[in-house]
């Protein structure tokens, strides 16, 4: 009996799972019909039409919050990956010493301090800066940004070193290959696939974020997702429901090739 | 046979490796030396922990001795980085670049000494004949098998045309049959290429069949420096003769010790002769050694006499232990002929006689 024992066939469990998937994707189901809604309304279905893509795509306020999220993420999804590479070798490359552990939560507080905490934190420090140096470019939002997006990047970068058989590198310096060459020739190539998981990771992370750009962005510096939010405190249109639907369409689209890529293995 | 020089290829001057601090330290190897000819098949022999591993990563230049020098051909390498040192290692595992061609991974060394492309080109035809791989040139390592990627590996470190040739238990990831081809084939590579070879093992009879010499390896030291048969036949000392094939112990009391010979008196009264380790002078007491093979079974009486306590059948002889009555075992290894049976039966009284130049007196 216990041999047999499989959770599919407790009872409930069919009901549980179809109550969790109702609860996961009915909202997103909605939200992307009412995209396609011919009426002004968010509730009243008046017929199929495009009309709200139209209208967004014509919104200059859109189309440059838009530009500005993927100028901001590929800035950082980069910056992001090149210091988690280089954290990764670092920490992976090395006999274990006494600190190596505070330097794991070092590298990944990120992922443990809140995010409003780490927001009013860059606030009040940012705006130091700027007082200073007068900059208020988009330089804040990038390197807020690359902070936050390292961890991402870092963990299967981390994964696919520690994966790695040392032994390669060390054949590789035998056939009289110097660090730098083993490095080019051998880790990286082997390293590539983490590499680009970590980055597309990162760019949707940082395409994402609400909370930190809030507080961090100078007027006209919004993000896709903060002039989202902007719009719906003045009432939502079927307008907010076809940005979204675009929004999910192109996180789906490079999660997908995360998951393609992050799956190659040689 | 290659010639063999009496030039040294490698000498290892007192090598010590220490891993560790303070109270946990652990000497991995303790104030080795040891010098290997220019052009043999020299292996390192001993069981796991013994230090063998430790000090072909110390020529290879994966590690650093704790005191001591490694001259090759005279000069001092041990300081320098492994890609410096014109030595290179076949690895257990192989380590194959797996995103490279079987042919790229043979010419991956070449590649890094600078060689131009027309050389590497042929040099890794020339390689890919040698180890009989042309047909898989193409290939990506991941596609052959566990024998071919040996030889990919073993090509792979010969193609630079190293001073030195390392292998880290290369065989030990092949079944049997395998196994028994590469251990030719490992041989004839050696004599074709004339590199001189470092072999680090734990199994004693490849040790045997392939070596010029064997360093037998306990604790960090090297017990012993001799060829197969002087391992074999004439150990020095009892962790030797116990670890190299099968041997009798037996105490006896030791007299007239002159030019390598000594008379030992066995527990049984009989006085035989024997050979004694080199530089060796025994006390009253010591231990002397009988290989299975070089005594005889007798009905009558012999050297030592007992009783049958089993018998082993092994095909191409028969293994016969005898409970001694001076309460010592020993065993009789008797080459079988196609008459049925060996001759005795278990419980059967019998005497062994031991033959001439069969016992060695050990060091210890």
């Amino acid at each position: 009996m216990a041999s047999n024992f499989s959770i599919k066939h407790q009872p409930g469990f069919t009901a549980i799972a179809a109550t969790c998937f109702i609860v996961l994707y009915l909202p997103i189901i909605v939200l992307v019909a009412y995209a396609f809604n011919a009426a002004s309304s968010t509730s009243e279905w008046g017929g199929f039409s495009l009309r709200w893509f139209q209208s967004a795509y014509q919104n200059t306020q859109v189309i440059d919050a838009t530009l500005r999220s993927f100028q901001i993420g590929a800035i950082a999804a980069v910056l992001s990956t090149i210091f988690a590479t280089m954290a990764a070798l670092a920490t992976t490359r090395t006999a274990a010493y006494p600190g190596l552990t505070f330097k794991y939560a070092a590298i990944n507080q990120p992922l443990m301090v809140p995010e409003i905490v780490t927001g009013v934190a860059l606030l009040i420090f940012f705006s130091r800066i700027k007082i200073f140096t007068g900059y208020s470019g988009l330089g804040y939002l990038i390197a807020a940004h690359t902070a936050f997006c390292i961890p991402f990047a870092y963990l299967p970068i981390r994964a696919r070193l520690e994966n790695m058989d040392l032994t390669l590198e060390r054949a590789a310096a035998d056939l009289y290959a110097t660090p730098w060459k083993t490095f080019r020739r051998i880790t990286l190539p082997l390293l590539w696939p983490g590499i680009l998981a970590g980055l597309m990771l990162a760019f949707v992370i940082s395409l994402d974020d609400v909370v930190i750009t809030e507080f961090v962005k100078s007027g006209g510096q919004d993000t896709l997702p903060t002039y989202m939010l902007g719009q719906i405190r003045r009432g939502v249109t079927p307008e907010i429901n076809a940005i979204s639907t675009a929004f999910l369409l192109l996180s789906v689209a490079i999660v997908t090739l995360f998951f393609f890529v992050s799956r190659k293995r040689d | 046979m290659p010639d063999k020089p009496d030039r040294n290829a490698i000498e290892v001057v007192n090598v010590s490796k220490i891993f560790g601090s303070g109270e946990g330290q652990v000497a991995a190897l303790d104030k080795v030396s040891v010098s290997i000819r220019e052009n043999e098949f020299f292996t390192l022999l001993g069981p796991s922990g013994c230090g063998k591993t430790t000090l072909l990563r110390l020529i290879a230049g994966f590690d650093f001795p704790t005191a001591g020098e490694i001259l090759l051909y005279g000069q001092d390498i041990a300081p320098l980085p492994p890609f410096k040192r014109p030595v290179n290692t076949v690895f257990q595992s192989y380590a194959l670049f797996p995103h490279m061609t079987v042919a790229d991974n043979i010419g991956f060394g070449l590649e890094m000494l600078g060689k131009p492309k027309a050389e590497i080109k042929a040099r890794v035809a020339e390689m890919l004949k040698l180890v009989k791989m042309e047909a898989l040139a193409g290939r990506r390592t991941a596609q052959i098998s566990g024998g071919q990627q040996q030889r990919v590996a073993l090509a792979r470190a010969l193609a630079p045309q190293p001073k030195v040739l390392l292998l880290d238990e290369p065989l030990s990831a092949l079944d049997y049959k395998l196994r028994k081809e590469m251990q030719i084939e490992l041989k004839r590579l050696q004599h074709e290429t004339g590199i001189t070879f470092i072999f680090v093992t734990h199994d004693q009879e490849e040790a045997l069949t392939m070596s010029d010499r064997i360093a037998v390896m306990s604790s960090g030291k090297i017990l012993q420096v001799g060829s197969p048969w002087d391992i074999y036949d004439k150990p020095a000392e009892r962790f030797v003769a116990d670890f190299i094939g099968e041997t009798n112990f037996l105490t006896a009391a030791i007299s007239g010790t002159s030019n390598g010979k000594t008379r030992a008196t066995l527990k049984s009264g009989t006085t035989i002769e024997a050979t004694v380790a080199e530089g060796f002078q025994p006390k009253d007491n010591a231990t002397v050694v009988v290989r299975p093979e070089h005594a005889k079974l007798t009905k009558d009486k012999g050297d030592l006499s007992g009783t049958v306590e089993n018998i082993v059948y092994f095909g191409t002889d028969t293994h016969i232990h005898v409970q001694l009555d001076s309460g010592e075992a020993f065993t009789v290894r008797q080459q079988n002929t196609r008459s049925a049976g060996c001759g005795f039966e278990r419980g059967d009284k019998v005497g062994i006689l031991i033959g001439n130049d069969a016992a060695q007196v050990l060091r210890d």
